[in-house]
């Protein structure tokens, strides 16, 4: 034996030091920091009403965040969420105005989710079209039925009880909407982490190819992840309509882009084959906390976008430029 | 009963003390607009600050949404119950879907009213309108018979002939006609909003009526169009257009003198009255409910009707004077 043994680490680095320098670690410490920022910053901050309150600034947002995560994770894009929202809130609407009770409603909201969802599936998956030039056209799609079939009309006959899911609380200040998320994290969690699933979402995404020579059914799992997004997109519209207690074909303008934000924000690669559930999560938080704290300031909605855009492209940036600086 | 009779009244005075020192703070009025960045709506603030300052002890919180949507005006709301703000006076984006919300904020003891854009009864206290048709009605004519010491034949030029605000305001019109006998309303054609329809129909009426006076245009289109159609035949100064339009749209038009004077509600008294309404209502030294009066400072006073609502007051007169400071605001 010679004397120079070669070590081999048994791992690269221990896992207490990979979590602590991972981007989710970053994203606690940015929502930490903004949180201690916001109850200096307003006395009115630190009150379980107002965060209560202002906890629906990103719930139904996070919902869908959750499924795109997936989606993009597998190289994939939903830009028609804002709209499947839309054309499901009206499905709800005319039912309501029909006289359908709350769980027809809740069906018929999930089932529109689905219906999208599963267009927007079969065009990518089956046609194999590039899903953000499909879902470009069925934003409009979805969004134009809307408009057709309301014009400048609103539905507004809810029935008392389908109010529950966006203005209900199930103890204290935690809202319906808030174990909905929770819930909601909790399955993506397992779903995309823990199952053999989210192992092949994950390969997708690094390498269709590869993934379908080991055997992976690319298109049903594509399927599969756009089927997810409708129907999350299903549920934000349940809680959406509920909180508002009225449809316009305007509802949840713009939303996607929002949800896209977040999803980046989380530290998914927007080319697809990484990210996590628990980095959605916390970005879900520092964006709610951020509007909620600068809104307590009456910041301008304008300065707020601003921040917001200035606060994506930092976290995004500044680990970039630390490896780059240290290499 | 002496001792804890005197510890109570103590007890009792200085809570009133206490209650008269919060009052005495500085009360925060929030005016959220459909979005910021819009002319109509900074001068509407203005107007706000205008009342805040004769008011003395009152902060306007001039807030909105980056883009019209009701999703962006109730997280506005929220942060706004969360400040614990007095009063919001909100122009809506939504009439049904700040229902909740601004519900919301009454039960945690905010006022609230709507001006220019309402909400729904359930939604607020009372809402202001700029003006009513009534008041709009009388307005178009009288301006006609102002720039007319002789009298003379007037015509109306309108939008579609199911346009309901047009035909309430005609309506409305007739009703007073007789008030300005010296004007006689010799015929009324629709222009159904079209910029080339209403320069048509514009002609046609100065051909069927040489005599014509006056073209009241109740429609911001059809003013426009009127005026052009005035210009183009070389009747400046012997036909006078006017009737509702916007400052910025007819500039030029009572530049030229193809129109004396026209009107439109006033964003600046429209934010001042929202004040004034929010404040008194938030003071609780007035109350919202049907057939009541209330002050709004320098624009005198509203009085409810049976759906809460009020008019402001008649439409703001917009001539030669005073276009160049408000077309560059709406």
């Amino acid at each position: 034996m010679s004397t120079t043994t070669r070590q081999i680490p048994d791992r690269l680095t221990s896992p207490l030091s990979r979590a602590l320098k991972s981007w989710e670690a970053l994203l606690l410490v940015v929502a930490v920091a903004i949180f201690i920022a916001n109850s200096l910053a307003s006395p009115y901050f630190l009150d379980p009403w107002n965060l209560s309150d202002a906890s629906f600034n990103f719930t139904e947002k996070a919902m869908i965040a959750f499924a795109m995560a997936m989606l993009i994770i597998a190289g994939e894009i939903d830009l028609s969420v804002g709209s499947i929202i839309a054309l499901a809130s009206t499905v709800m609407g005319a039912a309501a105005a029909a006289g359908a009770g709350t769980p027809s409603l809740v069906v018929l909201g999930l089932g529109t989710g689905l219906v999208c969802g599963a267009f927007n599936g079969l065009l990518v998956a089956r046609f194999g079209l590039p899903s953000i030039v499909v879902t470009i056209g069925t934003m409009s799609l979805f969004r134009g039925i809307s408009y057709i079939a309301l014009g400048d009309g609103a539905y507004t006959q809810y029935p008392g009880s389908f109010a529950w899911f966006g203005q209900g609380y199930v103890w204290w200040v935690i809202t319906v909407e808030l174990v909905i998320f929770a819930l909601a994290a909790l399955a993506f969690g397992i779903l995309l982490h823990r199952t053999n699933f989210g192992r092949m979402v994950f390969a997708i995404g690094n390498n269709a190819t590869a993934a379908r020579f080991s055997g992976i059914r690319v298109e049903k799992i594509r399927f599969i992840l756009f089927l997810l997004t409708g129907l999350m997109s299903g549920i934000a519209a349940i809680c959406l309509t509920s909180r508002l207690g009225s449809t316009r074909p305007s509802i949840a303008s713009g939303f996607e882009l929002e949800v896209v934000t977040i999803v980046v924000l989380g530290g998914v690669s927007i080319l697809g084959g990484s990210g996590s559930i628990l980095g959605v999560v916390l970005a879900a938080l520092v964006m709610g906390l951020v509007t909620f704290g600068l809104g307590l300031l009456n910041v301008p909605g304008i300065v707020m976008s601003i921040i917001v855009g200035l606060l994506l492209i930092a976290v995004i940036a500044l680990p970039r430029l630390w490896t780059k600086l240290r290499l | 009963m002496s001792a804890i009779g005197k510890a109570l009244a103590t007890a009792a005075m200085g809570l009133a003390l206490m209650t008269t020192a919060s009052q005495a703070e500085e009360m925060r009025i929030a005016l959220v607009v459909k979005a910021l960045g819009i002319g109509f709506f900074e001068a509407a603030n203005k107007g706000a600050e205008e009342a805040a300052k004769e008011l003395g002890d009152v902060k306007i919180i001039y807030t909105g949404p980056t883009d019209t949507t009701a999703e962006g005006q109730i997280e506005v709301i929220n942060s706004l119950i969360a400040q614990k703000v007095d009063a919001i006076a909100v122009s809506a984006n939504d009439t049904d879907a700040l229902v909740p919300t601004l519900k919301k904020a009454m039960d945690r003891g905010i006022t609230v009213i709507s001006w220019d854009s309402g909400v729904a009864a359930e939604g607020r206290q009372m809402h202001l309108n700029p003006s009513s048709s009534a008041l709009i009605g009388n307005m178009i004519i009288k301006l006609a018979a102002d720039n007319l010491p002789e009298g003379g034949d007037v015509a109306v030029l309108s939008a579609t002939t199911t346009s309901t605000n047009q035909n309430t305001w005609i309506e409305e019109m007739n009703k007073v006609a007789g008030n300005y006998p010296s004007v006689k309303v010799v015929g009324t054609v629709y222009g159904d909003d079209l910029a080339d329809k209403s320069y048509r129909e514009a002609q046609g009426l100065m051909q069927t009526y040489p005599d014509l006076k006056a073209i009241i245009a109740p429609t911001s289109v059809g003013i426009v169009a009127a005026a052009q159609a005035v210009t183009d035949a070389g009747k400046v100064g012997q036909v006078n257009v006017t009737g509702l339009g916007l400052p910025s749209e007819m500039a030029g038009h009572v530049k030229s003198g193809a129109s004396k004077s026209f009107a439109i509600w006033n964003p600046i008294d429209l934010g001042y009255s929202a004040t004034m309404l929010a404040y008194h209502l938030a003071k609780k030294d007035a109350e919202a409910k049907p057939g009541a009066s209330i002050l709004i400072g320098r624009m005198g006073s509203v009085t409810l009707d049976d759906k809460n609502e009020a008019a402001m007051a008649d439409p703001f007169v917009y001539d030669s004077s005073n276009i160049d400071q408000f077309s560059s605001i709406f």
